[in-house]
């Protein structure tokens, strides 16, 4: 079942996700930032489960409600909470160079596509679209790492990116259960991790500012 | 087949053995009786396997979808007998040498290892098989070399040496890789099937040139074999020095005559040139030592050279198509493999002792040790004549069979070749000399003349399994030598195996002559020459007995040139090579001595100083080291990078791999 029809959709709601990996570049607001991570889990939520309906492939909708609970709802909750109790919910992150940044992730969603249509030329074409929006995803999140300088946002950013590996994974014709749970596991475990730590480098720096760490440790940025 | 698994087990079998009963009275004979006991069986089954067809047998052990494949060929099985000989020879010598041992428990459990190492690497029949069993030899004989580790010069020589061994299994994994192609079959037989494109080829013969050249001691890669064949206990230099590098050399010849199917002419150039090289540097360096374990450690790097002369010549004849000549210098190679394997391991033998009795390898604190140690002397004396390629001896015949095989010199088309063998056949000739001296100082001055200390004055018979293994040994090297034909044809299957031809069967030939191509072209008889030898000198003794008068002769005592009768005023084993120092030692070594006298009225002693360089080693190790250290300095600002400059690395090379990848579509 890859008419015409359903390739529209997913295709749709893979390019929803790098609009929304864009708009989280763009985005310079913690909380405004936090609520774009959620519509982006939230697409990739209707993605994957656009995905099981085409792909006839129920454990998919088990993926899809993972994916809307914990990482649509759950995290975002979690991630809000911390910035309303780090006091840096109004905070304006100052990012620089939007435009500039913006042009790279174009460049970067073009690479993807030159790199990924060739390769997967005789896959799926419902595979082959979803795959190469889902590097151009990661990329992006990739990106936003490397350009935020505040915690929050980097985690914002690293959670991006892993929706891009799990929409990835889905297209590619179904992932195995124990996959998914231990992605989601790993993340969960991840998150606490990084939590903990932001609490801990507001305690010592009363920043969340990368940037205070390198002067911690003595180095020139 | 399943004896030579059966022989490994039994080896593998030791080294818990050794292990565990390091410091119990009973673990050193369980050990080493035990390898010895397994390298002959070994040995023996190799030996009749030699003319039986391949036998092959698929192991489901190591990776899951290659399995681990084992060959038994004429080859294959010819160098088992070397490593078996050596490692049984060795196993015994060990039997008594070994009570010296002050740390047992760093050597038992190795030695089994290492000789099972060497028996597995030889039989592996797929790459992974290979290159597991090669660095297993290299773990082990590490191992073995800093087993001693409380002396600083051992720690270093061990730490050279895993730089090399690792350098070595780099390099053949690269070969390897290239052999098995973009299909992935790393069976032997498969690469086989399908050897590679002239392009590809040529670069695997250069990888495995430096890959097992570097394991065997080619110049300019030998760099580790000095320092680490005299570090090791003395059996296991012997094993190291005998047998390892003659592995090393299975290696060379298994990728590039059996492998890569026939080679290029100019591979062959490339091939002897380097042998060349070998032979003439490794006995310069030799003839400059006084260490008596380092000298027999550099002979082996001329001996290396001479066997690769062999094998350059077999790759020369064969890449033009000349079967006969190609069989005939492979054989002189094998034959050499043989003799060196044997005589290697005996003057490691003798240096062993001479170790333990003196307590130190230094030759000028040596001297009369004839006296002492007469069977040692004796044993030594035989193997250094063979070393020298002195008839009846076995060095002879297999450096005359390289030599019948330079001459031999069909009409070759490539100008290349054409100069290369002459210029071979005299580097080789050169070095054959230079070895004799070499060995005339190595035995004057560590076993005549008269003791430059108290040690070696002291010094007694070593034990009676120590005298067993070297009189073995030396019986080998007479039999080899008296009885060439015999060991000819034992070759011939191994020959035939790697080249489809093979020299005339010798054993039919009226009085056991060595007959290389045709009797009115050149022959040699060892029997005659021996017979001739013993009737001459027994006759000669004879006469002198019958007629000397026993009449009594008073007369000034005559003092050999040494009015002043002290040990000093003997020949060192500085001043015996100053000659040759002086000759070629100022060209390559850069050798030159300055004296400095004290003023006029100082009391202090004049000196003469003796410098000497290692070209080799500040020419492409030196430089090598302060590139590294460079690099490592430069680069080491990346370990104190921010978090998101790692990030943002690990993102740039992604983005330029994924650029690579479009631009390359």
């Amino acid at each position: 079942m890859s008419g015409g029809l359903s390739l529209s959709v997913a295709n749709t709601l893979a390019g929803l996700m790098v609009l929304a990996s864009f708009l989280m570049i763009y985005q310079d607001r913690l909380s405004a930032l936090i609520n774009v991570l959620a519509a982006h889990a939230f697409v990739l939520a209707l993605a994957v489960a656009w995905q099981a309906h085409v792909q006839d492939a129920p454990e998919l909708y088990v993926t899809a409600a993972i994916t809307l609970g914990f990482k649509a709802m759950a995290l975002p909750m979690a991630l809000r909470r911390i910035i309303v109790r780090l006091g840096l919910h109004r905070e304006i992150e100052a990012v620089t160079g939007v435009g500039l940044t913006v042009l790279a992730g174009i460049g970067l969603v073009a690479l993807s596509l030159d790199v990924m249509l060739p390769v997967t030329a005789h896959a799926d074409p419902l595979t082959r679209e979803d795959v190469t929006l889902a590097l151009s995803v990661v990329l992006l999140g990739l990106l936003m790492m490397v350009t935020r300088r505040n915690a929050v946002s980097q985690v914002a950013a690293f959670l991006s990116l892993e929706n891009g590996i799990d929409l990835a994974a889905a297209a590619a014709q179904g992932m195995p259960m124990v996959v998914e749970i231990s992605v989601a596991f790993s993340l969960l475990v991840a998150f606490l991790v990084i939590g903990i730590f932001l609490f801990r480098i507001r305690e010592r720096f009363d920043s969340v500012d990368v940037r205070a760490l390198d002067a911690f440790r003595g180095e020139r940025r | 087949m399943s004896l030579l698994l059966l022989v490994i087990l039994l080896l593998l079998a030791g080294v818990p053995a050794g292990a565990a009963r390091a410091h119990a009275p009973d673990g050193r004979p369980l050990v080493y009786g035990l390898s010895a006991g397994a390298c002959a069986i070994g040995g023996l089954a190799a030996l009749a396997a030699i003319g039986a067809p391949p036998a092959t047998l698929s192991l489901p052990l190591g990776l899951p979808w290659i399995g681990a494949h084992l060959r038994l060929d004429p080859l294959a099985a010819f160098f088992l007998v070397v490593v078996n000989l050596g490692g049984a020879g060795a196993s015994l010598y060990a039997l008594g040498h070994a009570r010296h041992e002050t740390m047992p428990q760093r050597v038992l459990p190795f030695h089994p290892l290492f000789l099972a190492a060497l028996n597995l690497v030889v039989i592996a029949d797929d790459a992974f098989t290979f290159l597991f069993a090669w660095e297993l030899m290299s773990l082990a004989s590490w191992a073995l070399v800093v087993a001693h580790h409380r002396e600083q010069e051992n720690l270093r020589a061990g730490y050279v040496y895993l730089l090399m061994a690792s350098l070595s299994g780099m390099v053949l994994l690269l070969a390897f890789g290239l052999l098995a192609g973009p299909a992935g079959s790393y069976a032997f037989a498969a690469m086989r099937a399908a050897p590679p494109a002239a392009g590809v080829a040529g670069t695997v013969l250069v990888l495995a040139l430096i890959g097992a050249g570097s394991k065997a001691g080619l110049v300019p890669l030998h760099a580790w074999l000095p320092l680490a064949h005299p570090a090791a206990p003395s059996h296991v230099s012997a094993l190291m020095s005998g047998v390892m590098t003659k592995v090393a050399v299975y290696a060379f010849l298994r990728i590039s005559l059996d492998l890569l199917g026939t080679p290029s002419w100019w591979s062959a150039v490339l091939v002897l040139a380097l042998g060349g090289a070998t032979a003439v540097l490794g006995v310069l360096y030799a003839l400059m030592q006084h260490d008596l374990k380092r000298l027999l450690a550099y002979h082996t790097v001329e001996n290396i050279g001479i066997i690769f002369i062999g094998i350059g010549l077999a790759m020369a004849f064969r890449a033009d198509g000349f079967a006969a000549a190609a069989a005939l210098a492979l054989t002189a190679a094998l034959f050499h493999v043989f003799n060196h394997s044997v005589f290697k391991a005996l003057l490691f033998f003798g240096a062993g002792a001479v170790l333990t009795a003196t307590g130190t390898r230094d030759m000028e604190r040596l001297g009369g040790l004839i006296h002492g140690m007469p069977r040692t002397g004796f044993t030594f004396l035989i193997a250094c004549a063979a070393i020298s390629a002195l008839p009846p001896l076995n060095g002879f015949v297999s450096e005359w069979l390289t030599f019948q095989a330079i001459l031999l010199r069909p009409d070759l088309p490539q100008w290349g070749l054409k100069v290369m063998i002459p210029t071979d056949g005299a580097l080789l000739a050169l070095a054959a000399a230079l070895a004799a001296a070499c060995f005339v100082k190595a035995f004057g001055i560590s076993f005549l003349g008269r003791p430059r200390s108290e040690a070696a004055g002291a010094a007694a018979e070593t034990d009676r399994f120590s005298r067993a293994a070297m009189s073995g040994f030396a019986a080998l090297c007479l039999l080899a030598g008296v009885l060439p034909g015999a060991l000819v044809d034992v070759l011939a299957p191994a020959v035939q195996s790697l080249l489809g031809a093979r020299m005339p069967a010798q054993l039919g030939l009226p009085w056991l002559s060595l007959v290389p191509v045709a009797a009115a072209r050149s022959s040699y008889n060892g029997l005659l020459i021996f017979l001739f030898l013993a009737a001459a000198t027994s006759l000669s003794i004879l006469a002198i007995h019958r007629f000397a008068s026993r009449a009594v002769r008073r007369a000034p005592a005559w003092d050999c040139g040494f009015p002043d009768a002290r040990p000093a005023t003997q020949y060192t084993a500085d001043s015996f090579a100053q000659p040759i120092r002086r000759v070629f030692g100022a060209l390559i070594f850069n050798a030159h001595e300055t004296l400095s006298l004290p003023p006029p009225g100082d009391t202090a002693p004049a000196r003469l100083t003796k410098h000497l360089a290692d070209p080799i080693w500040d020419a492409l190790y030196a430089p090598v080291q302060t590139v590294v250290a460079w690099a490592a300095e430069t680069l080491n600002v990346l370990q104190f990078l921010t978090i998101r400059r790692y990030l943002a690395a690990v993102f740039i090379a992604l983005v330029a791999l994924l650029l690579a990848l479009a631009l390359w579509q």
